[in-house]
């Protein structure tokens, strides 16, 4: 019931924080505040429900706060939510990147503010939605609700060439989630000639999986179409061109939410959905997806390389720090999948980080573009010194999340495909020449005349203060949030038979 | 004909008779108030009637007409929607110097035709229906012709000479369709001996011959002119475009309807698409519909026109489900065709609703707003109506939270039941483009800044109009969230038409 609660909390909050613009257009930021911070509150509340103590007792048990109620009978399809670790974590990584997205948008957005965090809120209400629906119908459902909020976002309050980032955005992943409904659809009518009962279930599904009542080919196209929509969100080469389009456009905590959270709803349906559901055609699958994963390191590490615009850098190399995540996800093997995780949460604090410092410079200095900026360290120490941590942690540096995360992916995918993953370790020394590079560029070199960053103010260092303590806290005790995800992993992993 | 058989008939007498009723006000008590509000009567005790004799079904009465559930399904849908076209034109007309009391006779004798349509059992009632539908409807499409002798404005004038335009083109090309019908209809009595749906092909062997099958073939093509299918669809832009907004209204929703609600009663009666040739032919023409009408709506600046380019697109969707008719599953094809039919009707009301409710101001004469430039920014000075046309049209492209959601959902999953994998794969590739188009539109809405443009603003809201509007709306809302009820009730009214 209380995830139910919290999805309706943001929503409600949404349309509060929209009404309340016409009495003071202040309003809105708090209430988004508001909302955000008690979901932020509740969710920590929750934490002991899923602290590894309560699992080992409880035995196999991983699921929590599981609610069924009916909805559309016709089809069998149902209210199923329910959290386990990977939820959890998924969760928080969204509320407190939610956080840093209001905090973003607070004296950014002046223009129709009430529909903006209307906006907003029901993004990630949206999001909180696909982390714990548990039917499948009910997944699809948020996962392609979620998207009409975030197109308004880009379209209505983004920059120059808004329309065409918003509609490419959108349709992208709307085509790519159809054939995902396609092949959830196929997938419920197989297995109900099988079993006789029409089911959208996942555990259902999950049941039905172990017992192998599909035939491999079958599982195979399946599969596919679930891959396909999970890869266009993530991005991964060959359907990643929509990123560097929406996230360079999108408003700063549009872009927050992006990169920290909507990508992390891909590399989220690939461990949910498609490892546990076809594991057989997954291992099969692995050595093209994989491809796709190192392409994608590569490619998006070399692309970042090249950008002049803040903004399309850091996307550029979000699709390379993806690709660590297919690399890892496709390897299957238990560290494989910690290192996914931690990626996962490592990236989404890391990327909206410097997100939100893209945003600020350009704020401040109406400009993306690296030609119209130099030397600013003078002015912004501060400002300076964060851009350098986060890159810094972005590159992958010993003691901060990312290193963990893409340590554990490098070590645990070894064992599947060695060439692949020698590869894949070449993105380790790409990332520290582009991060390296928005340093020098932006903070370095000789001042420009008249050339003024203001410093960080309050909000913002306190924000970027949050971020920094938990990169570090994942960067030096990582094994908490292992042990958490362990169970889990495990499972997932022995269901594809790889363990490592 | 005995009372009961009259029993069942209450609907149609009471549509005769209000079309009566209203004529005679017409004639002797002229006012524009009186005869709308006649016709409103009229349609809310047919609507009464079908409630009334919902428990007597299924009855045949006379070979010509049966009263079962599908009908009455069909016919309630019908006569609502012609409710609410009948409340919106009442703000259009009055704007308008021209005689405007005939519009809601024809609109009531067109509703009759419809209703005849979907009670029919037999060639002669379907004949009879759709010419009644059919000469009201041109009638009603060249209603704006004669601003032309009582208005000098330009526009105005232009207005007229669309309308008398789109009148005249429906004319010719619906007696054409009309007149392959007809052959059709010769073509199989001659090889059944019997005017009945149910008729089947007496032949000395026992096989169905060719003559049977052209007959069926020419059939089709008659209801595909008149469904606008390409290549048949030439008519439709005109049409739509010149027609006055409520009639193109009536196109869209009564007349698509009724006429889909007829074939779909024949060829599950009539063995008709046993025939490969017709099965691969109306696949093809299916396939052709989606590309085509997604396509050319690509480049439409007139919202009015680009609706009637979606629509054809849609009818083509539709046609997915009424393949699955061959299959096994006829009961759910039957189901999954009612269901999209009835939300794209309810989804165009919403559509055409605001279209037409923009278009009625005194300042602009007869001049319709449908230039896709009169909707910058709409969201910004009309929040309520540009909400309206986003969430209808977000319904037309099938996106969650709506009506045109769980339509696709149906069609989508008739198409993979019935394994019809290159529709379906269309269908995806139709709705990928479909999307662009609809988005280019939401973005107009929400356009920010100023417009070069006049800027439009709706004529005086008559709180008949925004009820209906609001309640729409909100159906599309309310039923794409909780379908259930609608399921149940289609799925149950519906199952008459398979249990024959």
């Amino acid at each position: 019931m209380i995830l139910v609660f919290l999805i309706l909390l943001l929503f409600a909050g949404g349309v509060v924080a929209w009404l309340v613009e016409s009495i003071n257009p202040k309003l809105p930021r708090w209430i988004a505040l508001l909302s955000v911070s008690t979901a932020l509150i509740m969710l920590v509340q929750l934490g002991p429900q899923f602290s590894v103590t309560t699992l080992e007792a409880g035995s196999t048990q991983t699921w929590n706060l599981l609610l069924i109620a009916p909805w559309i009978p016709r089809f069998g399809i149902q209210f199923i939510f329910a959290a386990d670790s990977l939820s959890y974590l998924m969760l928080l990584l969204t509320a407190v990147l939610g956080l840093v997205a209001v905090g973003s948008a607070w004296s950014e957005i002046k223009q129709r503010v009430g529909f903006f965090y209307f906006n907003l809120l029901w993004v990630l209400a949206g999001v909180v939605g696909i982390f714990t629906a548990m039917d499948m119908f009910l997944f699809f459902f948020f996962w392609e609700v979620m998207l009409i909020p975030m197109f308004f976002i880009i379209a209505i309050w983004g920059h120059e060439n808004r329309t065409y980032a918003a509609i490419k955005f959108f349709i992208f992943t709307q085509v790519s989630g159809l054939l995902m409904l396609l092949a959830i659809i196929v997938m419920a009518i197989l297995q109900a000639r099988h079993t006789g009962t029409l089911t959208f279930n996942y555990f259902d599904w999950l049941q039905n999986s172990s017992d192998g009542i599909l035939s491999p080919a079958v599982n195979g196209y399946l599969m596919l179409g679930f891959f396909i929509a999970f890869a266009v969100k993530l991005p991964s080469f060959p359907f990643h061109t929509w990123l560097p389009d929406a996230h360079t456009q999108a408003p700063t905590a549009g872009s927050v939410i992006l990169a920290g959270v909507l990508l992390k709803t891909g590399a989220y349906g690939l461990l949910r959905f498609v490892l546990p559901l076809f594991p057989q055609a997954s291992v099969e699958f692995a050595p093209i997806a994989m491809t796709l994963g190192v392409i994608s390191i590569i490619y998006g590490a070399s692309m970042a390389f090249g950008q002049q615009d803040i903004k399309r850098l850091i996307a550029y190399s979000s699709i390379s720090h993806m690709g660590f995540i297919t690399l890892a996800i496709f390897a299957a093997t238990t560290v494989a999948l910690q290192g996914a995780v931690m990626t996962m949460l490592a990236h989404g604090l890391s990327s909206a980080a410097l997100f939100a410092m893209a945003g600020a410079i350009q704020h401040r200095l109406h400009s993306r573009n690296f030609a119209d900026m130099g030397g600013l360290w003078q002015s912004a120490p501060r400002f300076g010194a964060c851009m350098m941590f986060f890159c810094l942690a972005a590159l992958g540096l010993p003691g901060l999340a990312n290193f963990v995360g893409e340590f554990l992916v490098l070590i645990g995918s070894f064992s599947t495909n060695p060439v692949l993953v020698s590869i894949a370790a070449l993105g380790m020394i790409a990332a520290p020449i582009y991060a390296l590079m928005v340093v020098q560029k932006i903070f370095h070199g000789a001042p420009k005349p008249g050339l003024k960053l203001d410093e960080l103010n309050l909000r913002e260092s306190s924000m970027l203060g949050l971020l920094i303590v938990l990169t570090i806290y994942l960067g030096f005790f990582p094994q908490s949030v292992l042990d958490l995800l362990e169970p889990l992993l495990l499972t997932t992993a022995h269901s594809t038979g790889i363990v490592l | 004909m005995n009372t009961d058989e009259l029993f069942v008939l209450l609907p149609l007498i009471a549509l005769t008779t209000g079309t009566i009723l209203a004529m005679l006000i017409a004639a002797f008590a002229r006012r524009h108030a009186s005869v709308s509000r006649m016709t409103a009567v009229t349609l809310l005790i047919t609507l009464g009637c079908i409630a009334l004799v919902a428990g007597e079904v299924p009855r045949g009465v006379t070979p010509l007409i049966i009263v079962d559930g599908f009908g009455l399904l069909f016919s309630s849908v019908l006569v609502s929607a012609s409710f609410a076209i009948c409340l919106m034109a009442y703000p259009y007309w009055q704007v308008r110097n021209i005689a405007r009391e005939e519009f809601y006779i024809l609109l009531l004798i067109g509703t009759l035709g419809a209703v005849v349509l979907v009670m029919s059992r037999h060639m002669v009632s379907l004949l009879l229906g759709l010419e009644i539908l059919g000469v009201s409807l041109f009638a009603m499409a060249a209603y704006s012709t004669r601003l032309r002798q009582q208005d000098t404005l330009e526009h105005n004038r232009e207005q007229a000479d669309q309308a008398l335009e789109a009148g005249l083109k429906y004319l010719v090309l619906s007696a054409l369709a009309s007149a392959l019908l007809l052959f059709g209809m010769a073509l199989i009595y001659l090889e059944t001996g019997s005017m009945e749906f149910a008729a089947a092909p007496v032949s000395a062997d026992g096989s169905t011959t060719l003559v049977f099958y052209a007959g069926s073939a020419l059939l089709l093509v008659g209801i595909a002119f008149k469904l606008s299918l390409v290549p048949f669809h030439l008519w439709t832009p005109d049409v739509y475009q010149g027609a006055p907004a409520p009639v193109t209204t009536f196109v869209a929703t009564l007349s698509k309807g009724a006429i889909f609600a007829v074939a779909l009663r024949y060829f599950v009666t009539s063995e008709s698409l046993a025939n490969p040739a017709i099965f691969s032919g109306i696949a093809f023409v299916a396939a052709l519909s989606m590309l085509a009408g997604n396509w050319l709506a690509l480049f439409q600046q007139d919202l009015k026109r680009l609706l009637a380019y979606s629509s054809i697109a849609h009818l083509g969707y539709l046609m997915i489900a009424f393949l699955a008719l061959q299959t096994q599953s006829t009961q759910f094809a039957v189901e999954a065709s009612s269901v999209y039919i009835i939300t794209y009707i309810v989804t165009s009301l919403v559509a055409f609703g605001i279209i037409t409710l923009l278009s009625s101001k005194n300042e602009t004469g007869a001049k319709e707003v449908t230039d896709l430039k009169h909707y910058h920014g709409l969201f910004w000075r009309h929040p309520l109506l540009a909400t309206g046309l986003t969430v209808s049209l977000l319904s037309l492209a099938g996106i969650p939270l709506t009506l045109g959601f769980i339509g696709k959902f149906y069609l989508l999953s008739a198409g993979a039941e019935s394994q019809q994998w290159w529709l379906v794969g269309t269908l995806i590739v139709g709705s990928a483009i479909g999307l662009f188009y609809y988005l280019r539109v939401i973005t107009t809405l929400f356009k920010t800044g100023a417009s070069k443009e006049p800027q439009w603003e709706p004529g005086r809201l008559y709180a008949s109009t925004t009820a209906i509007l609001t309640v729409l709306t909100v159906n599309v809302l309310v039923f794409g969230i909780f379908p259930q009820p609608l399921l149940a009730t289609v799925q149950w009214l519906s199952a008459s038409l398979t249990a024959l």
